[in-house]
């Protein structure tokens, strides 16, 4: 059991190595590299801001697909619910009136609302009646997302007059305030780790939560214990769904503050990356969005001081979500150190 | 629609097809041994990066091709040893080697080519004029010329379908993917079996990357592949299994995003909606209202012999 | 492979089995003293065994006999621990199936080894296949299965996709799979267990055209009627030792029975008298998957066990009482009818169950003691309230839990994964008799545990019984029905072949019962 806790400290540590390696190869000093790394990440008030932006909605997202995943489902479509949260919230925010904190509560509600449909409705219920993997249904969704969004805003009904293609601006009443005046850093950093303590308390507090989590562990006993496998999976996608929808909504009032023709299909893998590193854990979750938020931030940093290319972030976190996928590794060398103790064991047979 | 009638656009639809469809290709190798793979799209990025890189050292399309290929294996055999023999989860695996690739190769291509890009005299695959097909009328023009590697594809369709259906090989890899059990009590070396299927599918995925960087585009730039090895996946499950039938769907596929470059002049329908197409279709069929998805048996299920 | 003389098959019957070494018919198996051990328990305890070219010997015994260790021996799964045994006068130690088959064994196990998706020729390929060139030369394979098909009586077409195929016809392609790789003596594992009873005539019509080209066959079943049959001579096994030897031909079913399930005294066990009471649980012609149309009724104070061959419906009973499985026909709970109701909502009426798997249904491994006890009633007071669970109650149930039912180690933090057999199932028993709920379904509660284990799952279940519940033991083990039963009710192909009151139910009734034998009930 305790390989295991440690297991993903060991997978961050081999990834920096290896990293510092590459760098090294490349003509570069490690040291200096991570060292601007660092300072980048958390160096200033304005790095650690700039990290805290980051890792705003990939905390949130991270809670999603942990979520789900703790509820045995995978849903790879975080980026997608992502985008139309952001869409429903974009919506809300310029063409709605409504007054001041009302605008915000409810354009945020929008986003999550969206979220939890795209996730809910088609890969949900598809999975639930037909037995679809949500894999695959989720990462269609993501897909159709980006391409409604693009579609959205490149000549479409949300595109602002004009030639760019994006959505009118927010209405003053529907964006989200800055914390640090100069960064983009908002107030809604507050909410992370409130969803978090909300997403611990569901799963480990609530009928609901233990429902979700049976069906997780093992749906023969989850459906012994009474739990109804439809209303399970069903809800499970609509809270994840529903929560990335969330961040996505908050990135549109408060960073971007209206809908750019930003869709990236790829933007779910960093918190899928996120919720394994962490376990699926609620409060690991935003330690390792930090920690990619950090990367993320402090490779922009460690490119122009050190002149190493910011990929390596993404080459550090490729190396620790590998090192986590191949956790069989410690359960294959325990296997063999196992059977060279025990010799020929043969079972008795079931009669 | 005269846009329809123009065969730029059928043309086109099979040049944007073959990188989606050597990858799909790859899909149903993998698949049809039972391991879902959803690292594709890392394996394509990092073909597609091998093909520029020695195509440029070596001033020799040909040897990006075969870097292509030999990357692409040696993808697949992390992601295999991974998958098979540790009996990692292949969702979370895949995901991992399409997170190291893109990261890999984006460091690697700001690390040794940086602001400036891959050097624009990379040679790229030849384009081949072939007589006997120009001569066909209608379908002439649109299969007449075609860069090396789209008839080359044809080729290793033709021998995969064989392979897959008329060999002992294929025979022994397509009962590991239904049955492993059953097949490990004829004798057949489950483990094994699954492994170099996978590593044959990185070398098809590799393949529809450098067509991606040296046949269409003639460059490397990061993530270029944009997703397209997730589209194989759902070329395969959209070509129910089957070689040709993924090629179709990566068929499909090329087509839409064809269409969406030749509409783009026109108002009529957003290029977006159309874009829409192959995913809507995709799910559809996983839903089980379009054809019938019958994976294999024991897709995505690691295979413990000692169970 | 020794290769076979061609004599005539010798018809004539050849008494018992322990003589015959005459040279008339060749003797093709041998097999002295095969003992196997595992810990805990002597699968094998100085097996004879003998089986004569081109004949059918039945192998006859219950569940826990010692059949599948014996066949796996024989086939290269398994080996033994002492013993000799000799295949066509040749020593025969086989150390993997690939021998065996290399030495003219074949086996069809009881659940095929077939790839749906695939065609029957292709499955009978796989391993060793033909080539043409590099091609597969399927050709090849359709001929010679063609030829076998003809000598052996099997009719099968061999291009169709087996996911077609019928049962009856599946298990064809097995045998011819085994006749393919020159198989000459034959094991059937329990054949007719899938089998519709035409598809059983058929196969019975067939086995002797193997016979009379030379194949021998072993056939495992515990279906006496079937034995007398089809089997020249019938052995029967009964834990780990082989009982006797008998020839068919005159053998009653009754001694048969008597030879199967033993003389022994059952478990004795304080039972307070006491009336049986109110109905508890009426089923009215439930039926299922694999059960067919049941009436059953459990009273207050009543332990009424479903006895039984593994396999022979107490699955389908199972899930159609308790919701799990989809039913039809009536179940009435204390007078409440509850067969539309769900798994959750029959809990609540009042119907606890002790599910057979209780490591992959009864519990969850990965969560505690405490949260295991928790699993069926988490939702509501006094485990959770208006949607939140209140954790301290389960620990403090928990607590007194583990004190009552004796869990060891005796903290409710424990992770159910970590626990022993017995204690496992203590945790399992724990819940539901906490519950407090009605009637009790256990499904075989003792699988596995020792002795002192099952003597408290017994002990129990007595006491439900005294405290005018009502219990439905499910069990595969006739010592525990005998020692512990009111009523007992035999479960044969998914049919009640009857129910006996405890008088009613000696050993040999019981057992024929199990076997397929009607038996007369006592009014």
């Amino acid at each position: 059991m305790r390989a295991r806790t440690i297991w993903p400290g060991i997978a961050i540590v081999i990834a920096f190595v290896v990293g510092g390696l590459l760098t090294y190869a490349f003509g570069n000093d490690p040291f200096i590299a991570y060292g601007a790394l660092v300072s980048g990440a958390f160096g200033s008030l304005y790095s650690i801001a700039s990290t805290l932006t980051v890792t705003l909605p990939l905390a949130i997202t991270g809670l999603a697909v942990a979520f789900s995943f703790r509820s045995g489902l995978f849903n790879i479509g975080a980026g997608g619910q992502y985008w139309l949260g952001g869409i429903a919230a974009a919506w809300v925010g310029y063409a709605v009136r409504l007054p001041p904190v009302i605008h915000i509560v409810v354009a945020m509600l929008a986003g999550a609302l969206a979220g939890a449909l795209w996730a809910a409705v088609i890969p949900g219920l598809a999975k639930a009646y037909r037995g679809a993997h949500e894999v695959i249904t989720t990462l269609m969704m993501t897909y159709i997302a980006t391409d409604l969004g693009h579609y959205l805003v490149e000549g479409g009904p949300m595109q602002q007059p004009g030639f760019t293609p994006q959505s009118p601006p927010m209405a003053p009443t529907a964006v989200i305030g800055r914390l640090v005046p100069g960064t983009q850093l908002t107030w809604a950093i507050v909410l992370v780790p409130v969803l978090a303590v909300a997403v611990w308390y569901v799963l480990q507090r609530t009928s609901l939560g233990f429902s979700l989590r049976l069906a997780g562990y093992n749906l023969r006993a989850a459906r012994y214990a009474g739990v109804n496998p439809v209303t399970a999976i069903l809800t499970a996608l609509a809270i994840s769904g529903g929560l990335s929808g969330f961040a996505g909504s908050i990135q549109v009032l408060g960073v971007d503050r209206r809908l750019f023709d930003g869709f990236d299909p790829s933007y779910g893998y960093t918190a899928i990356v996120v919720a394994l590193l962490a376990r699926n854990d609620p409060f690991g979750t935003l330690l390792a969005a930090v920690l990619f938020g950090a990367l993320d931030t402090g490779a922009n940093q460690m490119q122009i001081i050190a002149n190493v290319p910011f990929n390596l972030a993404g080459v550090i976190q490729g190396i620790i979500i590998f090192f986590i996928a191949a956790e069989g590794l410690l359960r294959y060398f325990r296997r063999r150190r196992g059977a060279q103790a025990q010799g020929d064991l043969q079972t008795a047979p079931a009669e | 629609m005269n846009v329809l009638l123009n065969p730029e656009l059928w043309s086109s639809a099979l040049t944007l097809a073959i990188p989606i469809a050597f990858a799909a290709l790859g899909g149903v190798f993998s698949e049809r041994s039972g391991v879902v793979n959803i690292a594709l799209e890392g394996k394509m990025l990092i073909g597609a990066f091998a093909a520029v890189a020695f195509s440029a050292l070596f001033h020799s399309a040909w040897i990006g091709l075969l870097a292509a290929m030999v990357a692409g294996a040696l993808t697949a055999m992390l992601f295999a040893w991974a998958t098979v023999y540790l009996r990692a989860d292949h969702i979370i695996a895949g995901l991992a080697i399409d997170i190291l690739a893109a990261g890999l190769t984006g460091f690697l291509f700001n690390s040794i080519y940086g602001q400036m890009g891959t050097p624009s005299d990379t040679p790229s695959l030849p384009i081949w004029h072939v007589p006997v097909l120009r001569s066909i009328p209608v379908l002439g023009p649109i299969l007449g010329h075609h860069e090396a590697l789209v008839y080359l594809f044809f080729l290793v369709l033709v021998v995969a379908n064989w392979v897959l259906f008329r060999t002992p090989i294929g025979l022994r890899w397509r009962a590991v993917g239904e049955y492993p059990r059953a097949a490990d009590a004829a004798g057949v070396p489950v483990l094994r079996v699954k492994f170099w299927a996978v590593v044959a599918a990185g070398v098809m995925a590799g393949l529809g990357g450098a067509d991606l960087s040296i046949g269409i585009l003639n460059s490397f730039s990061p993530n270029m592949t944009t997703g397209r090895g997730f589209i194989a996946l759902a070329a395969v499950i959209f070509g129910a299994w089957r070689p040709w039938g993924s090629f179709g769907a990566a068929l499909l596929f090329g087509f839409a995003t064809s269409l969406s470059f030749q509409l783009q002049g026109s108002a009529a329908i957003s290029k977006n909606i159309v874009l829409m197409l192959p995913y809507v279709v995709t799910i559809l069929a996983l839903a089980g209202f379009v054809g019938r998805t019958t994976a294999p048996a024991a897709d995505g299920q690691p295979y413990d012999p000692e169970r | 492979m020794a290769e076979a003389r061609e004599d005539a098959r010798s018809g004539a019957s050849k008494g018992a089995a322990a003589g015959g070494g005459e040279g008339r018919e060749e003797r093709v198996l041998q097999v002295r003293g095969l003992t196997k051990q595992f810990p805990g328990v002597r699968a094998l305890d100085g097996v004879d065994f003998d089986l004569m070219r081109g004949e059918v010997h039945a192998i006859l015994g219950e569940n826990g006999a010692g059949k599948s260790t014996f066949m796996n021996v024989l086939y290269g799964l398994l080996r033994p621990d002492e013993g000799d045994i000799r295949l066509w006068g040749q020593p025969y130690a086989p150390i993997s199936p690939n021998e065996a088959v290399a030495a003219g064994v074949g086996m069809v196990h009881q659940h095929f080894m077939l790839i749906p998706a695939l065609t029957v020729a292709e499955n009978v390929a796989l391993g060793s296949e033909p080539r043409k060139g590099l091609a597969l030369d399927l050709d090849a394979v359709v001929a010679r299965l063609q030829e076998l098909s003809e000598a052996f009586g099997l009719e099968v077409s061999p291009r169709a996709r087996v996911a077609d195929l019928s049962v009856g016809m599946r298990q064809r392609v097995e045998i011819l799979k085994a006749f393919y790789r020159d198989a000459r003596l034959l094991i059937l594992d329990e054949p007719t267990a899938l089998l519709t009873p035409q598809e059983v005539h058929e196969l019975f019509r067939v086995i002797p055209q193997f016979t009379e080209r030379g194949v021998s066959v072993i056939f495992i079943s515990h279906k006496l009627a079937e034995v007398s049959q089809i089997a020249r001579r019938v052995t029967v096994v009964r834990r780990g030792k082989s009982i006797d030897t008998r020839p068919t031909e005159g053998v009653t079913p009754r001694e048969l029975a008597r030879l199967m399930v033993g003389r022994e005294v059952a478990l004795q066990y304080e039972r307070p008298e006491g009336e049986p009471g109110a109905p508890l649980l009426q089923v009215k012609g439930l039926a299922a998957e694999g059960l067919e149309p049941l009436d059953l009724e459990v009273h207050e104070g009543e332990i009424v066990a479903v006895a039984g061959v593994e396999g022979n419906g107490q699955e389908p009973l199972i899930g159609a009482l308790s919701g799990l499985l989809p039913a039809r026909g009536e179940v009435i709970l204390d007078g409440r009818p509850i067969h539309h109701l769900s798994v959750r909502r029959r809990v609540e009426e009042g119907l606890g169950l002790v599910p057979s798997d209780r490591q992959e249904e009864g519990l969850v491994l990965p969560l505690t003691i405490a949260e295991n006890l928790a699993l069926r009633e988490y939702y509501r007071p006094p485990f959770g309230r208006g949607g939140l669970l209140d954790l301290r109650y389960w620990l403090e149930r928990a607590g007194e839990a583990v004190e009552q039912f004796d869990v060891r180690p005796p903290q409710p933090r424990t992770r159910a994964g970590a626990l022993s057999g017995g204690n496992q199932q203590k945790v399992v028993l724990a819940r539901e008799i906490l519950g407090d709920p009605k009637v009790h379904i256990a499904s075989q509660p003792t699988r596995g545990l020792d002795i002192g284990a099952a003597e408290f799952v017994h002990e129990r279940l007595l006491e439900l019984r005294s405290e005018r519940r009502g219990v439905l033991l499910i069990s595969l083990d006739l010592d525990e029905v005998l020692g512990l039963a009111d009523r007992v009710l035999v479960l044969y192909r998914g049919r009640a072949m009857g129910v006996l009151t405890r008088e009613e139910a000696t050993r040999e009734k019981v057992g024929l019962m199990m076997l397929g034998q009607a038996v007369a009930e006592a009014a």
